[in-house]
């Protein structure tokens, strides 16, 4: 099992704050994702570890994710 | 006559002296309006060398063939002139409602000529032009100004002024419309305050006449769609306005901190937007129809008052190491009064808190508040010394590359031909980088906001750290930049409209045959015609660079850590495309192609 944090933004932050982490077995960006009730669809940027990220990525201890919905533009 | 009005106003502030002019259809449509058609006349009738705060500058008011019209965003206006910040062009881009109703008085376009000897204003309504004393405005804030001026000339007349920094010369000074809206960037307050003129007040009763009305409501409903669909446009920006960028830019790394001594803070959620929501946000703040709505309106202590956008919240918030979001919508708010440019105000704070840090600027050259990294007291007070010029204000009011100079460290200043760079560090997204590097106007983001592509994925995401296709996006985005801006729209249109939209909208307005294509030639040849300017105003080629900082010194920490932005291999490229010499000027053979000689 591995702790992964969510950073959660904007509207993500709704009824779950501002992070959350979550402890699974060897997961992917996606298991992650569907832990806390977020499909990818929802998702306009992810970031692993302040990297561009993929759904299928698998996690690794220490690695955390930000996540936005489409928000942006200045 | 269709989107355009063919007549341009032509005053000389000295002899009081009122022209009519026939606007050249012609000449509009090929530089389309605004930006373009603005830089076009400043290239005809002023000479680049000229010193931007003399008289023989002018002021041109330029708005574009879609301002005034029904369609999304309609209404901006562009102020073109001789920079007195960078000594480039300078073409500063305004929403709200005061260039719509400049339209609606039945000009184009206003070329200001000369200087007043006395402070003066301009009341226009329709074919009446009058010049009064601005004596008793002298010296007044840009609300208060605004206010007299509705209270003079009617609740409906729109009111453009600028506030004491223009009037001292500040080279951050902004134009200000409907008290919040600036013309913000590149020092343009400060020449309409070399010119004695306070203030323009428009209202007027003409409409704009459309070639294919059914078509243009068509279009429009299109691009409404488009808009509302849109998860940035219909969603995004409504909802938190630019601000939501803080943790965007920031959970990338690429987020400047200290005067981009670092590119990441770990506290940045204090003064994002989130947080003004939660904490200030009382409503949404429009421009003239606009379905985006991206402008905040917010309250502090029982005050409302307008709210910042993303690059402001970072100016005065994490890159002068602040994390007090009511100081920072004060100082907000205080930019907007004294009429100051908030990107290069913030910045110039900072890298005066940099050399104090270094101890180059020595403590007793401080009256008042420390200026130090982190110190919340110091915002507002050294924003409003900069605006009078008091004290280490007048070091202040040159912007950060002339302060830094002062004391032998030019490097210091974060800054692209002398303007301020805004929020997004280049050494975490390459692209920005280059944009920053050749933008036209100085340290920009709006010139290519290759953010766009590089962070938040539209049109489609393209990796921040490579090099690959950077050439190509920046210089697709700041052509397509250029037409948008000579338009009238916003920019912000962009992330939901393309090239096609924007001919299909232009040509039912004005009953040309724009294709995406010639949207995209158009603001290549306003690019070129720039990039003229600039040259012949003795702006070398080799400015096209970043402060050394950027290239040299890796980020220390966060996701982007250990990079630098890597200018020397994306530069050739760039020139390639654009069809210039590898030394970055543009060819007779290409200035050809594009109509310009
Ligand atoms: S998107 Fe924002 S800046 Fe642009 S026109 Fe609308 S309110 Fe004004």
């Amino acid at each position: 099992m591995i702790k992964i944090e969510v950073r959660l933004f904007a509207t993500f932050r709704n009824g779950r704050g501002k992070k959350v982490f979550v402890e699974m077995d060897q997961p992917t960006v996606e298991d992650v994702l569907q832990s806390i009730n977020i499909t990818n669809e929802e998702v306009a940027i992810l970031l692993v570890n302040g990297q561009d990220g993929h759904f299928d990525q698998v996690l690794i201890e220490g690695d955390y994710l930000s996540i936005f919905p489409p928000v942006g533009g200045g | 006559m269709y989107g355009y009005h063919g007549k341009i106003l032509r005053i000389n502030l000295k002899t009081q002296e009122v022209k009519v002019e026939t606007l050249d259809l012609d000449t509009a449509k090929k530089f389309i309006g605004g930006r373009g058609l603005g830089t076009k006349f400043m290239m005809d009738e002023v000479d680049p060398k000229v010193d931007a705060l003399s008289p023989e500058n002018k002021l041109m008011v330029v708005t574009g063939p879609l301002t005034g019209t029904a369609t999304p965003t309609g209404g901006r206006y562009m102020v073109v002139t001789k920079s007195p910040l960078t000594g480039t062009i300078a073409s500063s881009n305004s929403g709200g409602f005061w260039g719509a109703e400049l339209k609606f008085c039945g000009y184009d376009m206003i070329i200001l000529e000369d200087k007043s000897e006395e402070p003066i204003y301009l009341n226009i309504v329709d074919d009446k032009i009058e010049f009064k004393s601005a004596k008793h405005l002298w010296g007044k804030l840009v609300g208060e100004v605004t206010d007299e001026l509705q209270e003079a000339h009617g609740a409906k007349a729109r009111v453009m002024t600028i506030g004491p920094a223009g009037e001292n010369l500040s080279l951050l000074a902004a134009i200000m419309n409907e008290k919040d809206r600036a013309a913000g960037r590149s020092g343009v307050g400060a020449v309409m305050g070399s010119k004695n003129l306070k203030a323009i007040v428009v209202k007027g009763s003409n409409k704009v006449g459309i070639h294919d009305p059914e078509a243009l409501k068509a279009v429009f409903k299109d691009s409404l769609k488009k808009i509302r669909e849109n998860g940035v446009t219909g969603e995004g920006l409504p909802t938190y306005g630019t601000a939501v960028l803080v943790n965007i830019i920031n959970e990338n790394g690429a987020y400047p901190v200290n005067n981009f001594q670092e590119s990441y803070d770990p506290e940045a959620d204090k003064i994002s937007g989130e947080s003004m929501k939660e904490d200030y946000l009382v409503r949404k703040n429009p421009c003239y129809r606009c379905p985006i709505a991206c402008g905040r309106w917010v309250e502090v202590d029982g005050k409302q008052m307008a709210g910042p956008e993303y690059e402001t919240l970072w100016a005065f918030g994490s890159d002068c190491g602040i994390r007090d979001l009511k100081e920072v919508l004060l100082a907000n708010d205080w930019c907007n009064e004294l009429g100051l440019d908030t990107i290069s105000a913030g910045t110039t704070l900072a890298a005066a808190m940099e050399l104090r840090e270094l101890d180059l600027v020595k403590a007793e050259e401080i009256e008042g508040q420390p200026l130090e990294f982190g110190n919340v007291n110091a915002i507002v007070e050294w924003t409003k010394k900069m605006a009078y010029r008091e004290g280490f204000g007048d070091k202040l009011a040159e912007g950060s590359y002339r302060l830094c100079d002062m004391y032998g460290r030019p490097d210091l200043s974060m800054s692209v031909k002398k303007q301020e760079l805004p929020a997004y560090d280049p050494r975490g997204i390459q692209g920005q980088g280059l944009q920053y590097a050749t933008s036209n106007r100085g340290g920009c983001h709006v010139r290519g906001y290759l953010i766009s592509p590089e962070i938040l994925g539209l049109p489609e995401k393209i990796d921040k750290n490579a090099l690959d296709g950077k050439a190509f996006w920046a210089k697709a985005f700041q052509d397509l930049t250029a037409s948008i801006d000579s338009a009238g729209l916003c920019l912000f249109t962009s992330f939901a409209l393309g090239a096609d939209d924007y001919a299909a909208l232009i040509n039912a307005v004005c009953g040309t045959d724009h294709t995406g294509d010639t949207i995209f030639a158009a603001g290549e040849r306003i690019w070129n015609i720039e990039k003229m300017f600039n040259l012949e105003s003795g702006v070398a080629p080799s400015e096209d660079k970043l402060p050394r900082r950027l290239l040299e010194d890796a980020i220390p920490d966060g996701p982007s850590k250990g990079q630098v932005h890597q200018l020397d291999k994306l530069l050739p490229e760039y020139y390639e495309l654009r069809g210039w010499t590898k030394g970055g000027i543009p060819t007779d053979e290409r200035l050809a192609e594009l109509g310009l000689k």
